[in-house]
């Protein structure tokens, strides 16, 4: 849709060749670096505080090297991934169960309205004080926090089926297992893989929060976080800047990718 | 009301009534301790008593400061670069890159950074809000100009629209269900952000340093209170604020149906 939008405001894509492209999107960062370059080098400021782009990716290079910041990076998805999981599953169950049973609807919906609008990371200290510092309390509440925009997209998905394809499936004698399989499942599905997906994101963004307060022994934040102690600003750059990898890899590689093989096969957009 | 309605309150009524006599019956139960999981009468006593005295409409006061400055400047910054992404292939080719690279960064992972950088304080938690809700709305306000529909633009353009009244009498009013939607998500992104780094930044006041330091003394009762707080103001701006911006432009330029969520 976005191609024909620019193709009729004049704004075509010429066919460009790959390097161009290439250098058409490293040009910004390799202007930025040059100013990071030279305000570090200038010796306006510390060069603690200020490192050069050479220091942070020596600092990069030594961490990688010696195994500690792929153990932190590992640690840290390990985390995503099992707060994300539970996210995963007790959201999709909650919102298919909101969006099928309007006793559920009922009885849940208050619940999670009252939930959803005070910030994950605002209940860390509670669930620190009740369940401890360091690794069950940042996937619980990893999960806690993704879980609500998994729940509400389900419900909506779920509602958002048609109801003449419900009945159309019934009139041809679909049961209420083949019905969910074959129609409401992929029908609500665009808006569970959105759902998802802001979950995801949800819980990336809070992770990083919580690693920093849960004291949990390894994970980036807590990294980033503990060289903050020793004015070790090369470290905590070259550890922000994997976070953005990381970050980059889940929208790209995970999401785009789910997304082709699902909903965009079965056309259910495009 | 429908009967079906009514029914569907009672229902709701009961659950949170069913929730929290199973609170109550757990913190009386004497299986945890009262300062880790107080009563509901204890929390609501500690809410009135914070909310008399002054202090917690001090701290909501200093939290709702440095979460409207942030996210002023975050508009005042990222409106119109978003509008000028949209309108010029240059400015586009340069942002977009940069602006792809920086989103995936949870705006926490800069606090420590901010810290070494600006110390403790004000200047820490209004950059994090800054950077948390710049995002939303720099990519809204470019996906919202490059959506305007350019039939619309050609017809202006034909009845002698100029420059000016072009921009300002179709452009923007035909980008504002997008401008409207990323200033939503940058609100509720930065009141996550402004709550994390007051608990990992602030000194004495705001309502995350509130629960962050109430752990220290095991005063369960006032970072539930807090909570209810920080809850109530989040809430209040999402369907008061917002709802009622979105009344007074997208709703009635009829842009989009009036929206239920």
């Amino acid at each position: 849709m976005t191609d024909a939008v620019l193709n009729a405001a004049g704004l075509a894509p010429r066919a460009e060749p790959r390097w161009r492209a290439i250098w058409r999107n490293a040009f910004p960062f390799l202007v930025v670096g040059a100013i990071w370059e030279t305000v570090a080098r200038a010796g306006v400021f510390p060069p603690r505080l200020f490192p050069s782009l050479e220091a942070i990716a020596a600092a990069f290079w030594r961490l990688t090297l010696n195994g500690i910041l792929p153990h932190h990076a590992l640690d840290t998805l390990l985390r995503l991934g099992a707060g994300f999981a539970l996210a995963a599953t007790a959201g999709t169950i909650i919102g298919l169960l909101m969006g099928r049973s309007r006793f559920a609807e009922d009885c849940l919906l208050p619940l999670v309205s009252i939930g959803a609008p005070i910030p994950g990371l605002a209940y860390a200290p509670l669930f620190l004080l009740w369940f401890g510092l360091g690794n069950f309390s940042t996937v619980l509440l990893v999960g806690f926090a993704a879980a609500f925009p998994i729940i509400f997209n389900t419900w909506t998905g779920v509602k958002a089926v048609k109801d003449i394809w419900v009945r159309s499936a019934q009139a041809m004698g679909a049961d209420n297992p083949r019905l969910f399989r074959y129609v409401i499942l992929p029908g609500a599905l665009p808006y569970i893989l959105t759902g998802l997906r802001l979950g995801l994101a949800q819980a990336w963004r809070i992770l990083v929060g919580v690693e920093m307060l849960a004291a949990v022994p390894w994970g980036l934040g807590w990294m980033i976080f503990g060289a903050r102690e020793f004015l070790n600003m090369d470290v905590m750059l070259a550890g922000v800047a994997v976070i953005a990898i990381i970050g980059l890899a889940l929208e790209k590689l995970v999401f785009q990718r789910l997304e082709n093989y699902t909903v965009v096969r079965w056309g259910m957009m495009t | 009301m429908s009967p079906e309605r009514i029914r569907s309150i009672r229902r709701g009524a009961l659950t949170l009534l069913l929730a929290a006599a199973i609170y109550e019956a757990l913190a009386r139960s004497g299986w945890f301790a009262p300062a880790l999981m107080p009563t509901l009468e204890k929390i609501a006593a500690t809410l009135v008593t914070v909310l008399a005295d002054g202090s917690m409409l001090a701290h909501a006061a200093t939290t709702l400061y440095r979460v409207l400055f942030g996210f002023s400047l975050a508009i005042v910054a990222g409106l119109p670069l978003g509008i000028l992404m949209g309108r010029s292939r240059a400015v586009e080719n340069f942002v977009l890159p940069l602006a792809s690279a920086l989103m995936p960064i949870p705006s926490l992972a800069w606090v420590p950074v901010f810290i070494l950088w600006f110390g403790l304080g004000n200047t820490v938690s209004i950059l994090i809000v800054f950077y948390a809700s710049l995002f939303p709305v720099l990519l809204n306000a470019w996906a919202g100009v490059r959506a305007v529909n350019p039939l619309w633009l050609r017809a202006a353009g034909a009845m002698g629209a100029d420059e000016q009244a072009l921009f300002w009498k179709v452009i923007i009013p035909g980008a504002s269900p997008f401008i409207i939607t990323g200033l939503r998500q940058a609100f509720l992104r930065a009141w996550v952000a402004v709550v994390g780094a007051e608990m990992l930044a602030a000194s004495d006041w705001g309502l995350g340093w509130v629960i962050f330091d109430a752990k220290e003394f095991l005063n369960a009762d006032l970072m539930l209170a807090a909570l209810a707080v920080i809850g109530a103001i989040g809430f209040a701006f999402e369907r008061l604020v917002f709802g009622a911006l979105e009344r007074a432009t997208v709703q009635r330029w009829g842009m989009v149906r009036s929206t239920s969520a």
